[in-house]
């Protein structure tokens, strides 16, 4: 009897995922659906989750980008000496930052800076009710709240990335050049030379998608904290959804970097 | 009540995990008339104006609004249906980050194409309503409960709805406060002329202001009747309910009389 | 005034993001907006040893274009070059893989000939030096001296 209790309480469990997967991905096609739907936005609308999104993280994502280039130079400089090849760290900070660092660290940023937000704020629009008076104002939520985040995250993401690879870049310069000696030029010309098109592009690849699975996961999971399995009422229903969110999204970014990569590579 | 029911909800069962809410709703509300829903709390009357809302599906049974099962009908009808219904939640749903004219203004910017000087005017025209003056540029969390209610009905009403939707009124707010609401309640359904159905537990206030009463009780509405037929039912659990929130002292007037 | 910094910042946001990805993809990816319309050689070799696609094509030292394509043709390699407008290569040139340093990166140097005419794009460099086996060298000279 206990046993069959059990295998109950996974059934359940399995159906809980399986239902929120569905609702994800309806919810997913319902927001994309909707950025495409006329009428278009106010622009104040997208710039405001830009400026959320995008420009309130630009000193996280510089200060991070800074360091880890910096660390990058040092370990770099260090592991190369021992090759003789010190020439090679300016390929080897920016191949690194570009490819794989610049992307996933500016999205572990974003998802702890602006998707916790995201998460908490539609959240509690959920849960005092805003969202259900948005839809009995037969405005659609997915329209008004949730298509204008999703095309500030997809635009941010880029840039974002974008600008944590040249700070890294020049994290990496000051150390190298400035303060371990190496020439200023093989830094430059060898990273000229190694990087390729195809690395930007795949670092693009990664920024737009990372950007997609943050908004999408934190957005989503605020939306349906009224479904959550261990009640998702109240501040703490709240607080118990951002956390997920954002765990879930960190998660979500480092294993689809894997695949993404394996795909481009 | 011998015209057809604007809103009708045939048999609605609803149940969330193992708890089984509503157990057959049947309700009929007509046009014209304020309904009321009473009973206990937490026992799924905000959840049947959900179902009216299309909120929330019904496990079983069907929500006719004007004749139309809203569970049937595609986005662009129940978009029509909506723009019919004006709703003040329970907590009023105001959007914190926009001021008291832009919460307002709201349904007439998204869903009319109306000139920002006819949103002013007609935004005001609905504040002054509520008698709240010299707010429209405060925030939500500025106000009192009160004042958030009234800016919420004031929202709600901004489309000139045929129906009004009442979550808990009055629910948190102290008397003159309640009386207040009431007042403004009276005032815009006399201009406005709107259809009303209130869940409420403010007993016996609530009942100077009903057509009908609806009580619900075990996932059930027992009964829906005139106030003063509410007050003499022979319905067992109307008649604990009656006795529960007005105390001996009327039922024995009751007998009096 | 608060309309007016959310907008600058967004603004200053953006544009220093485009700022960095024009960087990046300009300078470091070489993408090149003012389209220099290179022209493209092939060449057959019977070993290239560690030549890349992406690698650089060399006169006198001089960039002059870079490898486009690396594909296998009856057990030999065809190496596609990309060359920049304005360099013509005479009939009689001499492509040939060499690298920069003892470990280095692969290159092709192109020798200038001195035939009157030039190869058209598309055009096939006819003479061919293939890469250099250092091991292969350096084995040779060692057991060639006992």
């Amino acid at each position: 009897m206990i046993l069959l209790k059990y295998i109950e309480k996974l059934g359940d469990l399995f159906l809980y995922y399986v239902d929120q997967a569905g609702r994800m991905g309806i919810f997913l096609v319902n927001v994309i659906i909707n950025i495409f739907k006329l009428p278009y936005y106010k622009i104040s609308h997208i710039t405001k989750q830009i400026y959320n999104i995008g420009a309130l993280s630009i000193f996280v994502i510089i200060f991070t980008g800074l360091f880890t280039g910096m660390v990058l130079g040092l370990q770099g400089y260090n592991t190369l000496r021992k090759f003789g090849s010190e020439g090679l760290l300016g390929s080897a900070v920016a191949l690194s930052l570009i490819r794989e660092l610049g992307p996933v660290l500016a999205a572990l940023m974003v998802t702890g800076r602006a998707g916790s937000a995201i998460c908490a704020e539609i959240g509690i629009m959920r849960n005092s009710e805003q969202i259900d008076a948005l839809e009995c104002m037969a405005i659609d939520p997915h329209k008004y709240i949730l298509a204008p985040k999703f095309i500030a995250a997809i635009i941010s993401m880029p840039l974002l990335t974008a600008i944590f690879d040249v700070v890294g870049i020049f994290g990496g310069y000051i150390i190298g050049v400035k303060l371990l000696g190496l020439n200023e030029g093989s830094y430059f010309s060898g990273m000229y030379k190694d990087v390729e098109f195809q690395d930007i592009y795949m670092g693009f690849v990664k920024s737009l998608c990372f950007g997609l699975i943050v908004v999408w996961i934190c957005s989503g999971k605020g939306y349906f904290v009224h479904l959550e399995r261990k009640g998702g009422f109240g501040a703490e229903g709240v607080s118990r959804v951002t956390t997920n969110a954002v765990v879930l999204s960190s998660v979500s970014i480092l294993v689809l970097d894997y695949f993404i990569t394996s795909v481009l590579i | 009540m011998n015209a057809e029911p604007m809103i009708r909800l045939i048999d609605v069962r609803k149940r969330f995990a193992s708890q089984e809410i509503l157990k057959g709703v049947n309700l009929s509300i007509y046009e014209g008339k304020t309904t009321v829903i009473v009973g206990e709390s937490g026992k799924g009357k905000s959840l049947i104006l959900k179902h009216i809302l299309g909120l929330i599906r019904p496990d079983k049974g069907k929500v006719l609004v004007e004749g139309n099962d809203i569970n049937k009908i595609g986005r662009k009808d129940l978009k029509a249906i909506r723009s019919k219904f004006g709703v003040l939640f329970q907590n009023a749903a105001l959007f914190d980050s926009m001021t008291v004219f832009d919460n307002v203004a709201l349904p007439l910017r998204e869903r009319t194409k109306a000139s920002e000087e006819e949103i002013r005017k007609i935004v005001n025209e609905k504040l002054d309503l509520m008698d709240i003056e010299g707010s429209n540029d405060k925030y939500p969390a500025q106000l009192s409960g009160g004042m958030r209610k009234r800016v919420g009905l004031a929202r709600a009403l901004v489309l000139n709805p045929k129906i009004v939707f009442f979550d808990e009124p009055t629910t948190g707010l102290d008397v003159a406060k309640s009386n207040e609401m009431y007042r403004v309640f009276f005032k815009t359904q006399s201009k406005l002329g709107y259809t009303a159905l209130i869940v409420s537990h403010d007993v016996p206030k609530i009942f100077k202001l009903a057509d009908y009463v609806a009580l619900l009780h075990d996932g059930v509405i027992q009964d829906c009747l005139p106030p003063e037929d509410f007050q003499t039912s022979e319905n067992p659990f109307i008649k604990e309910f009656v006795q529960k929130t007005m105390g001996y002292i009327y039922e024995s007037e009751q007998v009096e009389g | 005034m608060n309309r007016i910094t959310t907008e600058t910042a967004v603004g200053i946001f953006i544009i220093a993001g485009l700022l960095c990805m024009a960087y990046l993809s300009i300078k470091l990816g070489d993408v090149s907006i003012f389209a220099t319309k290179q022209y493209p050689v092939k060449a057959r070799f019977a070993n290239i040893g560690g030549l890349k696609e992406g690698s650089e094509v060399e006169i006198a030292g001089v960039k002059v274009g870079k490898v486009a394509k690396i594909t296998l043709d009856n057990y030999q390699a065809i190496v596609e070059l990309l060359i920049n407008p304005g360099i013509r290569l005479q009939e009689d040139s001499i492509a040939s893989i060499r690298t920069q340093g003892i470990i280095g990166d692969k290159y092709v140097k192109i020798s200038p000939g001195g035939a009157e005419e030039y190869i058209k794009p598309n055009g096939m460099i006819s003479e061919t030096e293939s890469t250099v086996d250092i091991e292969e060298l350096i084995s040779k000279y060692i057991f060639e001296k006992k």
